[in-house]
């Protein structure tokens, strides 16, 4: 592999190398360890990444100096990626737990994200009925909550006992194929017992209204999602690191014959494992719907990817990561297409939000398939 | 011990047949029993939704009744039909009793007068659950029966079902000559099956079959000790027939039915093409429909008017289309080489929605068309022949898919073939074995993709025109499915599963809508039961039961020592 290529790329690197005197002979053998690593490929992917990096600096430079945004609209964008980061944060717990017990992409987990708020909508749109929104908005949104939780953890469980559980041990392709297949399966299972439309989430009136805090004015139902997916995952946080099961979850991430003869059941800490992710996505999904108002059968499935990406940038396995690779990418997606795509002069940017998330997913697992937090997964995988 | 197994087994019935009325009732719930009760197997007796309720409860009584030869056999199977139907009892109670349509759509009164087959509820519910239970007994009736009864039942049945589904099909091309014409009006009514032509196919089918099961051996051995001359000539009797047959099938079948032809035909390209990606090489691409795109946005740039750009024609803009799809396909592959089994699929499927992003956005639309894609693309023409109507067209797709099987064939026991597995199985020993691993990985690229450019090409002339929303991920996912369906790295698999997964669906057209769950279902099925897929090849089938065949072979060796 690194034969091929080493001459094209040894010329100009040879020119500018180190300069003569103290420690020359050190200094070759450095550079020639380098080159016979840094092939042809890696050159076109530097250059590939340096490329989207120059584009991305001009861009913002021109916005900025453009002037065309205020302070105040940046800040706007900061509260709704901050809001939006939060829900990538949620779902990507699930992904970031499910690889590090099984290593394995469940795939299915953005059906997991999409059942629990489509199956609490009639339950809220019950309430809706009833004025009871209205008269007890935390009461009812508290149920709808739970409800759609219960419908998440439900799926997840039965996900994992039913498709994934016999498939241990098999080869790498075979549960990720199970998965996308359960994937479409639960799609058109909920299309088929739902309906196909989109259905409108009954508004709560108290969130729609603009509060002030510290002086910003924010949308009542960011606040809500900022602060229920962090309390969250504060809980989930502190169910990890300081309870005797969440131990044992790690335990079993990390070795599972190891903590098999430590007497921890594997099996039930990977059931556990869906579970936690399932509750996570089914309080994401109800979040989602406060957000964006609607639920549909494929919901689950842009989300889904997208939250995946969060988790990759953390550092996959990493729960810590996975919060903050979340919100990095909550951010990057609102502020992308105003802040470099609008300087580049591109028509209507924020047809191209999408992509940016999913270049940043081919980017980061180019670059640093490790994430940002994650080093310890990082040998083992892939 | 005995007592104990036995109220294990009685344990194990009644949660079967929860487990059975669960799915019975999932089935009803998402509308699959109503849609498929419009289609009568047999005229006025059994429709394809109870066909499809009983297939359910059977199955599920089947398994109760594993491992039991006797009454007991009976009586778990029965037990388990009945827990099942009352299950499904259940539904209908609930239903007459609470508006259960408000949350699922599909719970009308049409689907509970199914259930019930048309009576109130008191006495259709009890009669539910007395066809569940005799339909339990028959589970464990057909469990105890010998194997080559159970083979010949299986496929008479198949057959009836089979025929029962397909009569649209089947009929036109029936009616078409003249004395089978006769034997289809015997076969068929109005709407289904007669009920004598259903006994009919039941009975020369099963018969066939244990006939088969005697002598078919024998006649299999008889055709391979044939001297040389004349198993020669057999041999080439079959290949003109399949030739004869290749050529004139559009003929035969008729307008509808080539259409149908020609799309499993364009999926067989791309089955072709991803086949080598990830049946050959294993590398699992889920953005495989980018290069589709490139194909079919390559032909309508060159050729269409509208944009104005070039105004090629479609035999001139076919090469420049396959070359870029290849050179996209080594472009795609580069920043993925070092990737490896989930983390490629990922970022494949990255790709792909950022090229139909990309080819959606207003930003792109001077060159691209935007959402309203590109029209007015040529037919393609030869010599004053112009490929315009699906039978025309067939010969065009035909043409490409013997092209594209001949050169995957070749490739897959060449040299670079075997690399390609090598790279599969394990891509750190291929590598110390002295494979090129950059090379081998993005030849594979390029080779899928330009198979996939070439699929797509032929797609944009078909349409005459090109929308981005015609290139979205649910493609690459029923190409990924036929392929694993039809056998990963098998090429005969290919065919198969296009056939079965994009041909079925195009001819019910209750099916369509459950299309995408059947694949899903299907790809899940497979993976637990048979990984090797419905037509496997025969290495990768030996790989996946390695394990289990040393098993075997390790207990007499064990013996003899």
């Amino acid at each position: 592999m690194s034969e091929a290529v080493k001459d094209p790329v040894g010329g100009p690197e040879t020119a500018s190398g180190p300069p003569p005197g103290l420690q020359r002979r050190h200094g070759e053998g450095m550079l020639r360890k380098l080159l016979e690593r840094f092939t042809a490929t890696d050159l076109i992917m530097w250059l590939i990444g340096g490329g989207i990096l120059t584009l991305i600096l001009a861009g913002s430079a021109a916005t900025l100096s453009a002037g065309k945004y205020t302070i105040k609209h940046w800040i706007d964008f900061m509260v709704f990626g901050l809001a939006q980061g939060s829900i990538y944060a949620l779902i990507a717990l699930g992904y970031t737990m499910v690889y590090g017990v099984l290593r394995m992409i469940n795939f299915a987990h953005s059906e997991v994200f999409m059942s629990g708020p489509y199956t609490a909508y009639f339950v809220a749109a019950f309430f809706h009925r009833s004025g009871l929104l209205e008269s007890h908005p935390v009461l009812s949104m508290f149920m709808v909550l739970l409800v759609s939780m219960a419908a998440s953890t439900l799926v997840a469980y039965l996900l994992e006992r039913i498709a994934y559980r016999p498939l241990r041990g098999a080869p790498r392709l075979v549960p990720l194929i199970t998965a996308i297949g359960a994937s479409f399966f639960l799609q058109y299972t909920f299309r088929g017992l739902y309906g196909s439309g989109f259905q409108a989430y009954p508004v709560v009136k108290a969130l729609e209204r603009q509060w002030d805090i510290l002086g910003i004015r924010v949308l009542g139902f960011q606040v809500v999602v900022i602060a229920a997916a962090a309390l969250m995952m504060g809980a989930l946080y502190f169910f990890v690191q300081k309870t005797k099961m969440g131990k044992a979850l790690r335990a079993v991430s990390e070795d599972k014959e190891s903590a098999a003869l430590m007497g921890i059941d594997v099996d039930r800490m990977i059931s556990m494992t869906f579970i936690i992710g399932g509750m996570a996505a089914g309080a994401a999904g109800v979040l989602y719907a406060l957000m964006f108002k609607q639920v549909h059968f494929f919901m689950g499935f842009i989300p889904g990817i997208k939250a995946f990406t969060a988790a990759v940038l953390g550092g996959i396995g990493n729960i810590p990561g996975a919060m903050l690779g979340g919100i990095f990418l909550g951010f990057i997606e609102s502020l992308g297409p105003s802040l470099f795509l609008d300087g580049l002069g591109i028509v209507a940017p924020y047809q191209l939000k999408d992509a940016i998330a999913f270049t940043m997913l081919v980017l980061v697992l180019i670059f640093r398939p490790t994430g940002i937090l994650g080093e310890r997964l990082a040998v083992k995988k892939a | 011990m005995a007592r104990k197994r036995s109220a294990h087994g009685w344990r194990r019935s009644v949660k079967l047949g929860l487990v059975t009325g669960a799915v019975a009732v999932l089935v009803a719930l998402i509308g699959m029993v109503e849609a498929f009760s419009q289609r009568d197997i047999v005229a006025e007796l059994l429709s394809m939704g109870h066909a499809l309720i009983l297939f359910v409860l059977l199955f599920g009584a089947l398994l109760a009744a594993r491992g039991a030869y006797s009454a007991k056999g009976l009586a778990w199977g029965g037990l388990a039909g009945l827990v099942a139907s009352l299950v499904l009892g259940g539904l209908v109670l609930l239903g007459s009793l609470i508006p259960l349509r408000q949350v699922f759509i599909n719970a009308s009164p049409v689907l509970f007068q199914l259930l019930s087959f048309g009576e109130e509820p008191w006495p259709g519910i009890p009669l539910l659950c007395g066809i569940g239970f005799l339909a339990g007994v028959l589970g464990g009736t057909i469990q105890m029966l010998p194997h080559s009864l159970k083979s010949a039942l299986g496929r008479s049945v198949g057959a009836v079902v089979g025929a029962g589904v397909l009569q649209d099909m089947l009929r036109p091309i029936l009616a078409a000559w003249g004395p089978l014409s006769e034997l289809s009006d015997l076969v068929f009514e109005a709407s289904g099956l007669t009920s004598e032509g259903a006994l009919g196919i039941l009975l020369g089918v099963a018969g066939g079959s244990l006939v088969w099961e005697r002598k078919g051996q024998r006649l299999l051995k008889g055709i391979q000790n044939l001297p040389h001359g004349a198993s020669k000539a057999l041999k080439t009797g079959w290949v003109s027939l399949l030739v004869a047959l290749l050529l004139l099938l559009p003929q035969i079948l008729g307008l509808f039915l080539s259409e149908v032809l020609t799309i499993v035909g364009l999926y067989v390209l791309l089955g072709l093409g991803l086949n080598i990606v990830v049946g050959f090489a294993g590398l699992l691409d889920l953005g495989y429909v980018a290069f589709f795109a490139i194909g079919s946005y390559t032909v309508a740039i060159l050729t269409s008017p509208e944009l104005g750009f070039f105004e090629l024609s479609f035999w001139s803009a076919l090469p420049v289309a396959v070359l870029l799809g290849a050179v996209s396909g080594v472009l795609l592959g580069i920043p993925v080489l070092k990737m490896r089994g989930d983390y490629l699929a990922i970022a494949t499927l990255g790709f792909g929605e950022i090229i139909r992003i990309l080819v959606l956005s207003d930003f792109l639309r001077p060159w691209l068309g935007g959402a309203q894609g590109i029209g007015k693309i040529p037919k393609a023409g030869l010599g004053g022949f112009e490929f315009g109507t699906p039978q025309e067209l067939y010969y065009l797709i035909l043409a490409g898919c013997l092209l594209v099987g001949f050169v995957s064939w070749r490739l897959r026991d060449s040299r670079i073939g075997r690399a390609w597995m090598a790279v599969r199985e394990d891509e750190d020993v291929a590598q110390a074995m002295g494979i090129n691993l950059v090379g081998t990985k993005l030849l594979a690229f390029a080779t899928g993709a330009a198979f996939s450019a070439l699929s797509g090409a032929i797609f944009a002339t078909k349409l005459g025109s090109v929308y981005p929303h015609s290139f979205n991920v649910m493609i690459s996912i029923n190409i990924l499915c036929l392929i694993i369906v039809g056998g990963m790295g098998s090429i005969p698999g290919v065919i198969v599963g296009a056939a079965a997964l994009v041909g079925l669906p195009e001819l019910l057209r209750e099916f369509a809508e459950y299309r995408l769950l059947v694949y899903g279902a299907a790809l899940v099925a497979m993976m637990l039961l048979k990984p090797e897929g419905l037509w496997p090849e025969a290495v990768h089938k030996r790989e996946l039961h390695e394990g289990q065949d040393d098993t075997s072979r390790s207990v007499p060796a064990e013996g003899r020592s």
